[in-house]
C-alpha cells in the first residue's frame, strides 16, 4: 500500500492483521542471543508442526525482536494466555504444540522457575524480571515482527510522524522535546531538544540527521536489540528529527558486526520507501526525507561524534576539536545532530503521549526511563528498561535475582570503559546521570557488569585499560601515550613486580590523561582505574607491596585426604599421604584451578 | 620488493570486475564511500593486500597513503589472508568475567595458531575481538557468522572437532 495522505494511514492501519485475529500468538525471539541457541529452527518446526496438527489457521507466529531475557534463551510467549516458555529447544516444540496450543494444557517444566519463589511463574507478566520494568524506548521489542511495517503501524507505527506533520510547527516540536527533558543515552546525557535547536538555528543549505548506531561499549547491547527488533521506531523518529531541524537527509551510522540489525534496517528502510514513507512529499505534504546506512569497520572511538562524521566520510574515524559542534559544521561542514538509537526511540512515544507524560516519570534532572544491559555474575542476564530513580538494588537483585550461585555482589561496573565501580554501600543510590557522576562513574550507554567477590579488581581495570589504549586513535599525545604507560604500570604491578610509588603515579597520570585529552574517549580512559583505586585501595596496594597471595592453598581443616587434588595437579606440586591433609607447593603452583574444581569438600582456598 | 607487492597485475581479473562494477554503481561522491568499497573488495577477495589498496585508490582518484591509513586503522580490515572460519572469542567485559580468556587459549592451542594468524592447514584465523553484544550468553565465541554461547573450554574441543570433521567430508 502507497500512502499519498494522512487518511491513508489510518485505513492501512484498519485493514493490518491484529493479533486480536487469532485465537493464539505464538511470538518467537529472533535476537542476536535467541537466534545463536537456534530460534530460527524452532520457528521453523513450529510452523511445520502447526500445519501437520492442523491449527496453523487459527494460530499466528510472530517472529519478534529482543524479550530481553537474554541469559534464558531462545524464548517463547503464547499470547493471550501470557505464558512464556524458557531455554526452548527443538524437541520441546512438539510437545508445546500438542499440549499448550491444542490441549490448552500448560507445559510446566519450560516455566521460568524463579530461585525465590517456591512456584513457578506461569503469567510472564508476573515474572519478577518484568514487573519493575517500565517499557518505553523497548516498547514494541518483542512484541512485533520487525520485518513487517504493518506490525509497526498497527501499533500506531509512523503516527508520531503524522501528527508532527499535521498539528506542529518544526519549532513547536523541539519545544515539545526541549519540555519533555530528554537528554541524550549514549553517555553525555546532552539535552536532545538543545542539540536539535542549534542545528536548526546554523544556517545550511543541507543538514544531517545522524543516528549513532556505533554501540561499542563492551556489556552494551540495548542500541542493537531496538534496531532488531523495533527498526522502524528509528527511522520515524530521524524523520521528525529531520522535520524539527529543517534536515531531508537521515544517515545511519552502524557498527559493521551487528549484521542482523543492518539487515532489518534495510529491510525497513525499503518498505517505508516503498509505502510512501520516506521520500519526497511524505504524507502529501512537502515535507522529503531520504534515509542512507554508512557501515563502520570496527573502531570504538566513531562512538564519538566527530569521529563518526570523519569515518562517514571515508576517513580516519579521528576526533577533531570542538567547537566548532557539528550541529554546526558536521557532516561534509554542514549542520548536523548525531542521537544514540535509544534517545531517538523515545521520541514517537514523547510525541504521541505528549511530554507532560514523559516528564512525569524519571527524577528531577533525568526524565524518562534507560534501558540497561545486565551481564556478568547476574542470575537473568539480559536488557531491562526501568524508570530513571531506579536503585541499584532493585535492578541487581529484584530484576536481575542476584548472583547466579547467592555469592556476594562486590561491585557494578557501569559506563563500560568510559565509566567507573559502584560498591555497595552505593545501591541503595537512586540512578541518575547527575548521581552517577557524583559517584564517579557516568551512564555511559547502560552497560552493568555485575561482579563478585572473587573478581580481581585490579585485573578488571587493567582489562578496561588495555582495551581504551589499543582502541585510541592515535592522535592525541595524553590519549596515546598516557593510557600505554599506565596499562604497563598496571601491566607491572599484576606480575607482582610493582612499586608502591606506582601507586602515586597510576593516579597522577589518570588526572592529567583526564584534563588533557582531545576527545571523550581519552577524558573518561582513566575512570575504570581512578574508580576502583578510590574505592578498592587494598586490593592495589596488595599488588604494590607485593603481599598478594598468587597460589591456591589448601584449609588443612577441612582437607579428607582423598588426594584427588594431587591426581589432577598438572606440575605435580600437591603432596600428602591418604586420610591426612594435604600441601601445596607455593613456589611450584601455577595457579591453574584444577585442584579446586577437583576437591569434593571446598577445601582448597582460591589465590 | 616494494615493486612486487604493489604490483596490480596479479590481482584476478574477474573479482576485480566484480568490484568495479560496485563501483560504478555508486551515486554521488565516491570517495566518501571509501568505507564502504573496502567492504565489499574484502568481501570479494577475502582480505585486502596491498596491491589491491593501491587498485582501490586509483579507481577513486585517492592516494595509496589515504587508503592504506584506513585500511589498517578499522580492526575490520585484514591485510593478510585469512582461513576459511574465522574463530572470535569475545573478549567484551561481560564474556570476560566469565572466562573468555580460557576459552582463547584452549582455541589458540587445538587450532596451533597465535592471535590473528593463519593455522598451517588454511583452515582457522583466531582472533579476539570487542564486545559482540551477545552479554547474555556469555562467554561467546563466533566461528564464521555462526554464534557459540556459554562455551566452555572442553565445548571448543567440540567445535574445533566439527569443522576439522565437516572439512575432512568434502574432501
Amino acid at each position: 500500500m502507497r500512502i499519498n495522505n494522512f487518511e491513508d494511514l489510518k485505513l492501512w492501519q484498519k485493514k493490518c492483521p491484529r493479533k486480536t485475529d487469532y485465537k493464539i500468538n505464538v511470538l518467537i525471539c529472533m535476537g542476536t542471543s535467541c537466534m545463536s541457541s537456534d530460534s530460527e529452527m524452532i520457528a521453523i518446526l513450529l510452523e511445520k508442526t502447526l500445519k501437520t496438527r492442523n491449527v496453523i489457521a487459527e494460530v499466528n507466529v510472530i517472529k519478534t525482536g529482543c524479550f530481553g531475557f537474554c541469559g534464558q534463551g531462545p524464548i517463547i510467549k503464547i499470547e493471550p494466555d501470557d505464558i512464556t516458555y524458557v531455554q526452548v529447544k527443538v524437541e520441546d516444540i512438539e510437545e508445546i504444540v500438542d499440549s499448550h496450543i491444542i490441549n490448552r494444557t500448560i507445559v510446566e517444566r519450560l516455566l521460568y522457575q524463579d530461585p525465590h519463589d517456591t512456584d513457578a511463574i506461569k503469567e510472564s507478566s508476573g515474572m519478577n524480571f518484568y514487573r519493575k520494568q517500565m517499557r518505553i524506548a523497548l516498547r514494541n521489542c518483542g512484541e512485533i515482527n520487525p520485518e513487517n511495517i504493518e506490525d509497526y503501524i498497527v501499533n500506531d507505527g509512523y503516527f508520531a510522524l503524522s501528527k508532527v506533520l499535521q498539528e506542529y510547527t518544526p519549532e513547536k516540536v523541539i519545544e515539545i522535546i526541549k519540555k519533555a527533558g530528554l537528554r541524550g543515552r549514549g553517555g553525555g546525557g546532552f539535552y536532545t531538544g538543545l542539540k536539535w535547536e542549534m542545528t536548526r538555528r546554523f544556517p545550511g543549505d543541507e543538514k544531517y540527521v545522524i543516528c549513532n548506531a556505533d554501540e561499542g561499549d563492551p556489556g552494551a547491547f540495548m542500541d542493537r536489540s531496538i534496531l532488531e527488533g523495533d527498526p522502524h521506531s528509528i527511522l520515524e523518529a530521524m524523520m521528525i528529527a529531520g522535520y524539527a531541524m529543517g534536515a531531508e537527509n537521515g544517515l545511519i551510522y552502524i557498527r559493521a558486526e551487528y549484521g542482523i540489525a543492518t539487515k532489518r534496517l534495510r529491510i525497513a528502510i525499503d518498505q517505508a520507501k516503498k509505502a510512501g514513507l520516506i521520500g519526497k512529499n511524505i504524507f502529501g505534504t512537502n515535507f522529503n526525507f531520504n534515509i542512507e546506512i554508512k557501515l563502520g569497520a570496527g573502531a570504538f572511538v566513531c562512538g564519538e561524534e566527530t569521529a563518526l562524521i570523519h569515518s562517514m566520510e571515508g576517513f580516519r574515524g579521528e576526533p577533531t576539536k570542538k567547537p566548532p559542534f557539528p550541529s554546526e559544521a558536521g557532516f561534509r561542514g554542514k549542520p548536523s545532530s548525531v542521537n544514540n538509537v535509544e534517545t531517538f526511540a523515545n521520541i514517537p512515544a514523547i510525541i504521541l503521549k505528549g511530554y507532560e507524560w514523559f516528564s512525569a516519570i524519571g527524577t528531577k534532572g533525568s526524565k524518562g526511563t534507560k534501558v540497561f544491559a545486565l551481564a556478568g555474575q547476574i542470575r537473568n542476564n539480559g536488557l531491562v528498561e526501568v524508570p530513571m530513580g531506579t536503585t541499584f538494588r532493585e535492578i541487581v537483585y529484584d530484576i536481575g535475582g542476584g548472583h547466579p550461585e547467592g555469592k556476594n555482589i562486590k561491585a557494578i561496573q557501569i559506563g563500560g570503559p568510559s565509566g567507573g565501580v559502584i560498591t555497595e554501600e552505593y545501591f541503595d543510590t537512586k540512578i541518575d546521570y547527575d548521581s552517577l557522576i557524583s559517584m564517579g562513574a557516568m551512564m555511559g550507554s547502560g552497560g552493568m557488569i555485575i561482579m563478585d567477590e572473587e573478581t580481581d579488581m585490579v585485573k578488571v581495570a587493567k582489562f578496561y585499560l588495555e582495551f581504551t589504549q589499543d582502541e585510541s586513535c592515535g592522535k592525541c599525545t595524553p590519549c596515546r601515550i598516557g593510557t600505554k604507560r599506565m596499562y604497563e604500570i598496571l601491566d607491572r604491578l599484576v606480575k607482582m613486580e610493582g612499586k608502591p610509588e606506582d601507586l602515586d603515579k597510576l593516579k597522577i597520570l589518570g588526572e592529567n590523561i583526564k584534563n588533557s585529552s582531545l576527545c571523550g574517549l581519552g577524558q573518561t580512559a582513566p575512570n575504570p582505574v581512578l574508580s576502583t583505586m578510590k574505592y578498592f585501595p587494598e586490593e592495589y596496594e596488595a599488588y604494590a607491596y607485593r603481599t598478594k597471595k598468587t597460589t591456591y592453598t589448601i584449609d588443612p581443616k577441612k582437607c579428607i585426604g582423598c588426594t584427588k587434588c594431587a591426581r589432577n595437579c598438572p606440575v605435580s606440586c600437591i603432596t600428602g599421604t591418604v586420610k591426612e591433609p594435604h600441601y601445596i607447593d607455593e613456589s611450584k603452583c601455577i595457579a591453574c584451578g584444577a585442584c579446586y574444581e577437583a576437591c569434593p569438600v571446598d577445601a582448597i582456598l582460591k589465590p | 620488493m616494494r615493486e612486487k607487492i604493489l604490483d596490480m597485475s596479479t590481482l584476478d581479473k574477474d573479482l576485480l570486475l566484480k568490484l568495479d562494477d560496485y563501483i560504478e554503481a555508486i551515486e554521488g561522491d565516491k570517495q566518501e564511500h571509501l568505507i564502504h568499497v573496502l567492504h565489499k573488495a574484502q568481501e570479494i577477495f577475502g582480505y585486502l593486500p596491498q596491491n589491491l589498496q593501491l587498485y582501490i585508490a586509483r579507481k577513486l582518484d585517492l592516494s595509496g597513503a589515504r587508503v592504506n591509513g584506513v585500511v589498517t586503522f578499522y580492526s575490520f580490515f585484514n591485510e593478510n589472508p585469512v582461513g576459511k572460519y574465522t574463530i572470535s572469542v569475545c573478549m567484551g567485559t561481560a564474556c570476560y568475567v566469565k572466562g573468555a580468556d580460557k576459552v582463547l587459549q584452549r582455541v589458540l592451542e587445538l587450532t596451533g595458531t597465535s592471535k590473528n594468524e593463519i593455522s598451517k592447514d588454511g583452515l582457522f584465523t583466531v582472533k579476539d575481538v570487542r564486545c559482540i553484544g551477545a552479554c547474555g550468553l556469555a562467554p561467546v565465541m563466533t566461528v564464521n557468522d555462526k554464534v557459540y554461547g556459554k562455551v566452555t573450554p572442553k565445548d571448543v574441543d567440540e567445535i574445533i572437532r566439527h569443522y576439522r570433521s565437516v572439512e575432512n567430508a568434502d574432501k
